[in-house]
């Protein structure tokens, strides 16, 4: 995998997702190194984020590495209107690897192009996000065992979600069966619906969050957003109807998860978050493992 | 007197050149405008709404002096599957062919994303066919899907 940019999921197969996450055990044990003592990693974040940028920064950091760039676009050229094109130019003679997030769509796979040097895609607008999809991977594994044959529950806002999109065509390799929780105004494109017809999987779909529960492996809890409603009662509505409580978790599997992205706002209560069976905040955790093993492996330290 | 006489009798005939056949009506400017003949200098001759035993309707485009190659040709497939080229040389029908959907499109479509990069900086727009048939193209850079509803022409 060494030199090889990661846009999209499926730039990478399965057996070297399989790769990414084996080594992210082996970070996960020694997260402290100094194999990237001789690298500069450069941070492009074209807007905000929080855990992804900061679980990138802190697992470079704790390889010894160094980390250029910025945390948001105003200060800088961007905004005294140089193209995306020329600031990748620029910025790959400086660093041997580039973070970007970017709410172009499209801005990631076009920067792998040009760049003399990788490309990690931290999210590029609702397109893509795969690092988000490997940590999600591998904090499947850790809780389940194993990858193949789970009862996956996804509830919220399938239709933008882009952690959702990623999320199910890397389950395709696994023989995971889909349980689609979301609004009718929020289901699953067709775009992403078509890997799970190629792959001839079961999935199924709901409107309602309960009847799934006691079905699932795993729940994957998403934000639903405000800014995709023209009509904030319509927003009002269709938020409350997904909040997860502790008391719904009760007559779950033994292995049952609950996951989540974050940033949550009311779709899971906080009375679940000390349940033995809320994952959320190891899930982010698990991030910066991922993004060590990530990171080593596209520039060929391991 | 048969449907193709009349047909061919309301465009007259060229001497060399090609004849595009089969056209769906509604699609004429556009096929004209995806083989940028609208700057062609040589005579063009266009009907539009011609009765077609098989589609009901059709259009139909004549340019005189020009041979196109197939994969100049194919680019209409998006907006007329079904078109039939027909190469003339002094006036007889040399070579009858269809149009064929390319795998890949490059440059002549627009993407549908306006949050797209194609859309906002200098890149041109490659799409992968992924139905042929009911027309779907996604975008090699924001992986959205055009569709026959959402299509526009460079």
């Amino acid at each position: 995998m060494k030199n090889k940019s990661l846009v999209s999921i499926n730039d990478y197969t399965k057996e070297e997702q399989l790769r990414i996450l084996e080594l992210a055990k082996e970070f996960e044990k020694q997260p402290v190194q100094t194999i990237l003592q001789d690298h500069v990693i450069a941070s492009l974040f074209f807007e905000p984020s929080t855990r992804t940028r900061l679980s990138f920064e802190s697992a470079v950091n704790r390889l010894g590495g160094k980390v250029v760039g910025f945390s948001e676009a105003s200060n800088t050229s961007v905004k005294k209107g140089e193209s995306l094109r020329d600031t990748i130019l620029t910025i790959a003679n400086y660093s041997d690897l580039i973070v970007m997030r970017n709410p172009i769509e499209g801005s990631a796979r076009f920067a792998s192009e040009i760049s003399s040097v990788p490309i990690i895609n931290a999210g590029d607008g609702a397109n893509q996000h795969p690092t988000q999809t490997l940590l999600d991977l591998y904090s499947i594994l850790k809780t389940q065992g194993t990858l193949d044959n789970l009862e996956v529950a996804m509830v919220g806002d399938l239709k933008y979600g882009r952690t959702i999109h990623s999320l199910v065509i890397a389950l395709c390799n696994f023989n995971t069966t889909f349980h689609l929780v979301s609004p009718v105004e929020l289901k699953l494109p067709s775009s992403v619906k078509m890997h799970i017809k190629e792959k001839q999987l079961a999935y199924h779909q709901y409107t309602d969050m309960e009847e799934v529960i006691p079905k699932a492996d795993l729940l994957y809890m998403t934000r639903i957003q405000r800014e995709r409603f023209s009509d904030p009662l319509e927003y009002e509505r269709i938020k409350n109807a997904y909040n997860l409580h502790r008391d719904m978790i009760g007559q779950t599997k033994e292995n049952f998860r609950v996951l989540h992205p974050l940033p949550r706002v009311s779709e899971i209560n906080i009375n679940v978050d000390d349940s033995p069976k809320a994952y959320y905040f190891e899930q982010a955790l698990n991030g910066v493992f991922v993004r060590q093993a990530l990171i080593a492996s596209i520039l060929g330290l391991k | 007197m048969n449907n193709k006489k009349v047909t061919e009798l309301k465009v007259s005939a060229i001497e060399n050149g090609t004849v595009i056949d089969h056209i769906p009506s509604n699609a004429v400017f556009q096929v004209i405008r995806i083989l940028k003949l609208e700057r062609f200098e040589n005579m063009v001759l266009f009907a539009t709404n011609l009765e077609s035993k098989k589609y009901g309707t059709k259009g139909i485009i004549k340019v005189s002096g020009k041979y196109f190659a197939p994969e100049e040709l194919n680019k209409i497939s998006l907006v007329a599957p079904h078109a039939s080229v027909i190469e003339i040389h002094d006036f007889q029908v040399k070579n009858k062919t269809v149009v064929e959907t390319p795998d890949k499109i490059r440059g002549i479509v627009k993407c549908f994303n306006p949050n797209c990069i194609t859309n906002i900086e200098e890149v041109p727009a490659i799409f992968t066919v992924v139905d042929k048939d009911d027309i779907r193209l996604k975008c090699h850079y924001c992986e959205k899907i055009t569709t026959r509803n959402t299509i526009e022409f460079r």
